[in-house]
């Protein structure tokens, strides 16, 4: 259990800054997720909260605690790697075990804490194995052993799944948030893929170049992304994106359609996901012929190529327009975004 | 192209039916070529058994089976006392040499790998350029130096050069590259101390790397020739290699005694060579990263 607070964080390299001043406070218990595309500065953050990395600006707290200079052990933190980093030359139950090597606790309880944890995570008949002769899921599922065995206040993942392929990742995802709310602690876990970040998280951490660019629930990212950057990358496939002209009539689209929403006036970014864009028999914001269809079951991805560009749209999956066919797309008012232009920042 | 693509495949299937059959002179070369260096590896060792078992008078004879073998040399030179305290002071000097050198070599290894400190570049090439200092060289002053410490015809005196080598420092220092740094963070975050990591999780995952460098220390050390010589005065002090050379009396030098304890001397490297080969062909399972 712990609160974890993060003020103005900056790490440099030699004079090249990589993280430049973050601000952030978790909640106790809270289950916070860091996203971002590759190199923006996830992992030296998580670094930095776990003690491997030093800090070159700024404070962390733990439980109002300053741990800066603190190392890590002296932290109460667990940390799961990527690529699990579990001993090959022990046992399953050494391996668990070690989490436990350097606390007091007299030698039968921490064999009971062992298989206690095993117990959860359902690894029991494995306890004698090496690493070598399980699957990469039960490996994962190891490192997280060794991890919860400590009980520690703060649980640090680092890409935990990204090794895994898609169904044992779908799985793992639902076991550790299962594990979230049975044990209760504060975890922070990173990841660059947007559909953990959604499904997992209490609250989303959207960084990119060393910035903070949001932070909110997956509901509040996805309804109301702060600027373009998030827009995009919240959401697959991502939200379509269409240069227009804000007037004091309304916003102007390319190939003519007004919409009569406009809180500015001058170059506006006009954002709809595909999920609000659909094919319908009247009018609509924009015309176009379709170019690539793409049948998910239920409904079918149709991309439309339109005067403002190439669209991603939604029809239903029964009878979905053919490609070549010209189609009139439509969307609700109230899912449009609207940005400016120059700085990206979402108009509202 | 179809008539380049069938020939291969034609071949192929002769090859099955005719397994041994060599496929072309290049084969036939490479095997006189292996045959002749394996006759080469293996003569010296086949007379130094044949001369063990041969009779004074016969030790000049370059036939390899021996007219009237003999168990006698071997009954001598077990019955020498001299012997066994050549061989007790080689298995403590060769021993204590590679104890040492495998803990010193893979903690500086290791230090080199894994830390970033100022400097760090420029004291691994300083350790590397003595390799190439050779050991002539080097006698004079270890033996001036052993003289004014009063270490000479000492065990200590023996073993001090060697207690730490140049090349396993590099030989760890590449493996330890291998162990990624996950490993060692991970134990980081779990509460051991630098000294801790480094014994029981950097450690077990070179265990190939130290089976090799104890193989080749203990053998070093072992064979160790010329500093042994320098370095010890009385009969009692003398390791395998000196006191064997010694072997006869002045005048005369007894082959035949000398080869038969060579022959004896090398059970032991036999010995550490079984035990530690196991370790280098088992390989590292690295099964603990990412599958
Ligand atoms: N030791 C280092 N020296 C210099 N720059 C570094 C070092 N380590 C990381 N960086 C830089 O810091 C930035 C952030 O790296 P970081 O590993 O935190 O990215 P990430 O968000 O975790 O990316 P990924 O999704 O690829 O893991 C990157 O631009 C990287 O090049
Ligand atoms: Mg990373």
């Amino acid at each position: 259990m712990a609160e974890l607070s993060l003020h103005n964080l900056v790490k440099r390299y030699g004079n090249t800054e990589v993280l430049h001043g973050i601000d952030l406070t978790v909640t106790d218990g809270e289950f916070i997720v860091f996203v971002g595309p590759s190199g923006c500065g996830k992992s030296t953050t998580l670094r930095m909260i776990a003690g491997l990395e030093e800090i070159s600006g700024g404070e962390i707290r733990i439980d109002g605690r300053v741990v800066n200079n603190l190392e890590p052990k002296e932290r109460d933190i667990a940390m799961v790697f990527q690529n699990y980093a579990i001993y090959p030359h022990m046992s399953v139950r050494k391996n668990i075990a070690f989490g436990l090597r350097s606390s007091k606790m007299p030698k039968a309880d921490k064999a009971k804490r062992v298989e206690e944890v095993a117990d959860f995570l359902e690894m029991t008949e494995y306890l004698e194995r090496k690493p070598a002769a399980l699957s990469g899921g039960q490996r994962q599922r190891v490192a997280i052993g060794r991890a919860m065995v400590r009980d520690p206040a703060l649980f640090l993942f680092d890409e935990p799944l990204s090794n895994l392929d898609a169904q044992l990742r779908t799985q793992m995802r639902l076991e550790i948030k299962k594990l979230h709310q049975r044990v209760g602690s504060t975890i922070v876990f990173v990841t660059h893929d947007q559909v953990e970040a959604m499904t997992m998280a209490d609250r989303i951490v959207i960084m990119k170049d060393g910035h903070i660019q949001q932070v909110g629930t997956p509901e509040d990212v996805y309804r109301n992304p702060a600027n373009t950057f998030v827009a995009r990358f919240i959401g697959a496939p991502s939200m379509n994106m269409i240069s227009a002209d804000a007037t004091a009539s309304g916003i102007v689209l390319p190939g003519g359609a007004s919409i009569a929403k406009a809180a500015t006036q001058g170059p506006v970014t006009l954002g709809i996901r595909p999920d609000d864009l659909r094919p319908v028999g009247g009018d609509g914001l924009l015309t176009g012929t379709v170019a690539v269809t793409e049948p998910l079951g239920p409904e079918t991805l149709i991309y439309v190529d339109t005067p403002a560009g190439e669209m991603i749209a939604k029809a239903s999956g029964r009878t979905p327009p053919l490609v070549g066919e010209q189609v009139h797309l439509d969307a609700d008012i109230a899912d449009l975004h609207i940005f400016d232009r120059a700085s990206g920042l979402a108009i509202r | 192209m179809t008539a380049t693509d069938i020939r291969p495949t034609t071949a192929a299937t002769l090859d099955t039916k005719a397994p041994r059959k060599p496929r072309n002179m290049g084969q036939i070369i490479r095997w006189l070529l292996l045959f002749g260096g394996g006759i080469l590896m293996v003569m010296p060792i086949a007379y130094m058994i044949s001369t063990s078992l041969k009779w004074p008078w016969e030790v000049y004879n370059v036939n390899l089976i021996p007219e009237e073998p003999t168990l006698e040399n071997y009954i001598y030179v077990l019955e020498d006392g001299r012997f066994y305290w050549w061989f007790v002071n080689s298995m403590i000097v060769a021993t204590l040499t590679t104890i040492s050198a495998l803990f010193f070599d893979s903690l500086v290894g290791y230090t080199l790998c894994k830390f970033k400190f100022p400097g760090r570049t420029l004291v691994f090439i300083a350790i590397l350029s003595t390799l190439m200092i050779p050991t002539e060289m080097l006698v004079i002053p270890w033996y001036l130096m052993s003289q004014s410490f009063g270490w000479l015809d000492t065990y200590w005196g023996i073993m001090f050069p060697g207690l730490m080598t140049a090349f396993g420092v590099f030989l760890m220092k590449q493996f330890f590259e291998s162990v990624p740094d996950d490993f060692i963070e991970a134990a980081r975050i779990d509460g051991l101390n630098e000294f801790q990591i480094w014994w029981s999780v950097a450690m077990p995952l070179v265990r190939p790397a130290l089976a090799a460098l104890a193989i080749f220390v203990f053998l070093g050390n072992w064979t160790a020739f010329l500093w042994p010589l320098i370095v010890t005065n009385s009969t009692d002090m003398y390791t395998l290699p000196v006191g064997l050379a010694g072997f006869g009396d002045e005048a005369d030098v007894a082959w035949e005694l000398i080869m038969t304890g060579a022959a004896i001397s090398t059970i032991p490297t036999l010995v550490v060579f079984l035990i530690f080969q196991r370790f280098i062909i088992r390989g590292v399972v690295m099964a603990g990263l990412k599958g």
